[in-house]
């Protein structure tokens, strides 16, 4: 867990962004990022609000149109399974089911370590290595539920570490 | 080519019928230019196009797709087609689609009989769904005194966004989520009592169905008028006379005064009173209000206080401006404060025995009675505020034939008012009548023509100067928030030279409210300020301190404007309420 984030913290990253009202997606990513809990609270959205002057309600649209931000707490690793047609095809819900079964949540959910949440995503642009899951920046193709239990074993075992 | 200059004629074709219109207009208003009807959902005349139900598809020869008639403007030699068999088939799977996902509990929902789906429904004779139904039983949020959102029923057209974004600057509900999740709703889900939520109720004014309507009141009132133990007084809104027909089918505009208080007399209330008479009453009040702090170096501009709809708006957005807001409480909460002290001492009757009715053009007006403050009687002041609609649903559910009613009169002592006080229902109305009497109170002289027309409309800002005995008190006008909006930031960044405001926060005033009849336009709300002038020009007593019933208030009751008496019943104080 990071640093409980304050508001000096998420002013701090408005200004690194010269408070654009352009650069909005960038800030909320950031603040993000920063927060621990892989989201943006309303606390930290009213504080863009007051500081870019754009009303709470456009900000928590585009918080919750984007499948990358959240307003809701998050794991530390997301695990987006793609929902798109060639992975749809391929039957991409029974790796979802796997995915369940492995962690123990649905979908949708955190699990209780606060080390994993699973949720869908459209297109990654992998469909030759359809059903397709991405976790942060990597992409992982072909799953299977070896692979899964494999990647979820290597996501725990790298969080052990950094303890 | 698009020729969007509104100078030049395009020449075009619907349904082979040829039409000249102007460049910029839609297909929508062409068609309806040689009666043509192309039925539209997500659009209203007066918001924004957003174009998303796409039930207004029509057939554009040369061009592969349908347009969306909403939003699409007419080409030079177009040819249009408006009821072709593609055209009915793709407006019929869209309106499947919405009622896949709608619950259609037409029978027990508010808007049955009235509702522009259900209207749509059967003018496309849907008989069965083919699709799934996804339709989820969502909670009803009736959180507050005001409004109650039903987002089960909701259709995702916008139009209440648009209303309270585009019209009000106010923000508190937008779209949230996409695709299947897409939704309307406020930031993080919050009550609108946790909002920005002003309660205007522009939002269930444009709704097209039934997500969006009033708190009802009704049954608390017939539960009031049952019961024997007590005396139900009523009050009308200058607003309500001129709107309450629309719900009976007469025209927007039609003046029903007699009717509605021979309605309300056979419902069962035991005096009908009017809330013009504290309008008049209002305009003393704050007129003197004015005169003081002109004379006396207080807060300018002063701003009017009469709509709840705006107090909520500047206690939440402005609050640093609220010593500028005059401290008069709303002629609705004036009424409210006599009615259990002056009447129930005049009457006999105990001002616990006495139960107060409002019916108000507004659904803000139900908040506002239950501020904590809205009880200098000792009481709630007013007990129930019942918009237009409600009352419409009362008359109907009684069986009175409204349109059939002889016309009756208003009970004494709160009865009797002034042409200024009906004006009060029309954007521009407040100044018009403070007008009328501050300037024979200031400069001693009899007023020629009582008729301040350059206050009057319904947009933008009215400006005007006025010559009080050598004094020039400079004023402005304004309807909708964000207008407001623009004369505060003037205020803020001191560059506002007026001594007098007055806004409203519909607009068009009153005769736009949030609880009035629903399918109003900019065009119904002209018909009905209409209605509210023709009443004033229409009477002998058009200056509120030429009100009889006004002289003898302050003689047996109130003894002077701006005085003890009248700063405990008739005036207020606001709550700065940043969100």
């Amino acid at each position: 867990m990071c640093k409980q984030l304050t508001e000096k913290d998420v002013c701090e990253i408005i200004a690194s962004h010269q408070a654009s009202k352009e650069k909005l997606l960038s800030i909320l990513l950031d603040i993000q990022d920063a927060s621990g809990q892989n989201c943006i609270v309303e606390e930290w959205a009213r504080v863009v609000s007051a500081e870019l002057d754009l009303p709470l309600t456009k900000i928590y649209d585009v918080i919750t149109f984007y499948e990358m931000l959240s307003e809701k707490p998050r794991g530390k690793n997301i695990i987006e399974i793609c929902k798109s047609t060639p992975c749809h095809f391929i039957k991409g819900v029974n790796i979802v089911n796997i995915f369940e079964e492995e962690l123990c949540i649905k979908m949708g959910e955190t699990t209780p370590d606060n080390l994993f949440t699973l949720q869908y995503t459209s297109c990654v642009g992998a469909c030759d290595i359809a059903p397709v899951a991405k976790i942060g920046d990597e992409v992982y193709g072909n799953l299977s539920k070896d692979k899964i239990v494999d990647i979820i074993k290597s996501y725990r075992e790298a969080a052990i570490c950094q303890k | 080519m698009h020729h969007v200059d509104p100078n030049v004629d395009v020449n075009l074709k619907i349904n082979n019928i040829p039409v000249t219109v102007k460049g910029g207009t839609t297909i929508v208003e062409a068609a309806s230019k040689v009666g043509i009807k192309i039925p539209t959902l997500c659009h209203h005349p007066d918001l924004p196009v957003r174009a998303t139900c796409r039930i207004c598809v029509v057939e554009v020869k040369g061009q592969k797709r349908f347009k969306t008639a909403c939003n699409t403007m007419v080409e030079e030699g177009n040819e249009i087609y408006t009821n072709t068999k593609a055209v009915r088939e793709a407006r019929k799977t869209i309106l499947e689609l919405i009622l896949a996902d709608h619950p259609m509990d037409c029978l027990k929902c508010i808007r049955n009989t009235n509702c522009e789906l259900q209207d749509l429904a059967n003018e496309y004779n849907i008989k069965e769904i083919p699709f799934t139904p996804t339709a989820e039983v969502l909670p009803i949020e009736a959180n507050n005194p005001s409004i109650v959102r039903d987002m089960s029923k909701c259709i995702k057209c916008g139009r209440c966004v648009e209303a309270c974004q585009a019209v009000q600057d106010v923000y508190a509900i937008n779209t949230a989520n996409r695709s299947h999740e897409f939704t309307i709703t406020t930031a993080y889900g919050k009550d609108l009592s946790e909002s920005t939520c002003t309660y205007c109720g522009q939002c269930i004014a444009v709704c097209p169905v039934g997500a969006l309507y009033e708190k009802d009141d009704t049954g608390r009132v017939w539960e009031a008028l049952d019961n024997k133990e007590l005396h139900v007084v009523v009050q009308t809104a200058p607003a309500i006379r001129v709107a309450l027909g629309e719900a009976f089918g007469m025209d927007p505009g039609s003046v029903t005064t007699g009717k509605m208080v021979a309605a309300l007399r056979r419902l069962g209330f035991d005096k009908v009173f009017d809330t013009n008479f504290t309008a008049d009453l209002t305009i003393i009040e704050e007129g003197n209000e004015l005169l003081q702090r002109i004379t006396e170096g207080g807060t300018l501009p002063m701003m009017t206080s009469c709509s709840p709809g705006w107090i909520n708006y500047i206690e939440k957005f402005y609050p640093e401006l609220l010593p500028n807001v005059s401290s008069c409480k709303s002629p609705q909460q004036m009424f409210g404060a006599l009615a259990k002290t002056f009447y129930a001492e005049k009457s006999g009757i105990s001002a616990a025995n006495i139960f107060s009715v409002s019916i108000m053009p507004c659904t803000a007006k139900k908040y506002e009675c239950t501020r904590p403050e809205m009880n200098s009687s000792g009481y709630q002041d007013v007990d129930v505020v019942l918009t237009t609609r409600e009352l419409a649903r009362m008359i109907e559910e009684a069986g009175i034939n409204f349109n059939n009613l002889a016309e009756e009169e208003y009970d004494a002592p709160f009865g009797l008012s002034s042409g200024a006080a009906v004006i009060f229902g029309a954007s521009g109305g407040v100044m018009e009548a403070a007008l009328r009497t501050v300037y024979e109170v200031v400069t001693g002289e009899v007023l020629q023509d009582v008729e301040f027309t350059a206050v009057r409309g319904y947009t933008g800002i009215r400006e005007a100067e006025v010559d009080l005995a050598g004094t020039k008190v400079r004023i402005a006008v304004t309807s909708s928030l964000k207008n407001a909006k623009t004369l505060m930031e003037q205020i803020k960044k001191g560059e506002s030279n007026y001594h007098f405001i007055e806004i409203m926060a519909c607009p068009g005033g009153c005769i736009g409210g949030g609880g009035q009849p629903f399918r109003a336009t900019a065009a119904i709300k002209a018909n009905r300020a209409a209605g509210v002038y023709e009443i004033d020009s229409s009477q002998e007593l058009r200056q509120s301190h030429k009100n009889p019933s006004i002289t003898e208030i302050y003689e047996q009751f109130l003894e002077k404007p701006l005085g003890h008496k009248s700063h405990e019943l008739l005036h207020t104080h606001y709550t700065p309420r940043k969100i």
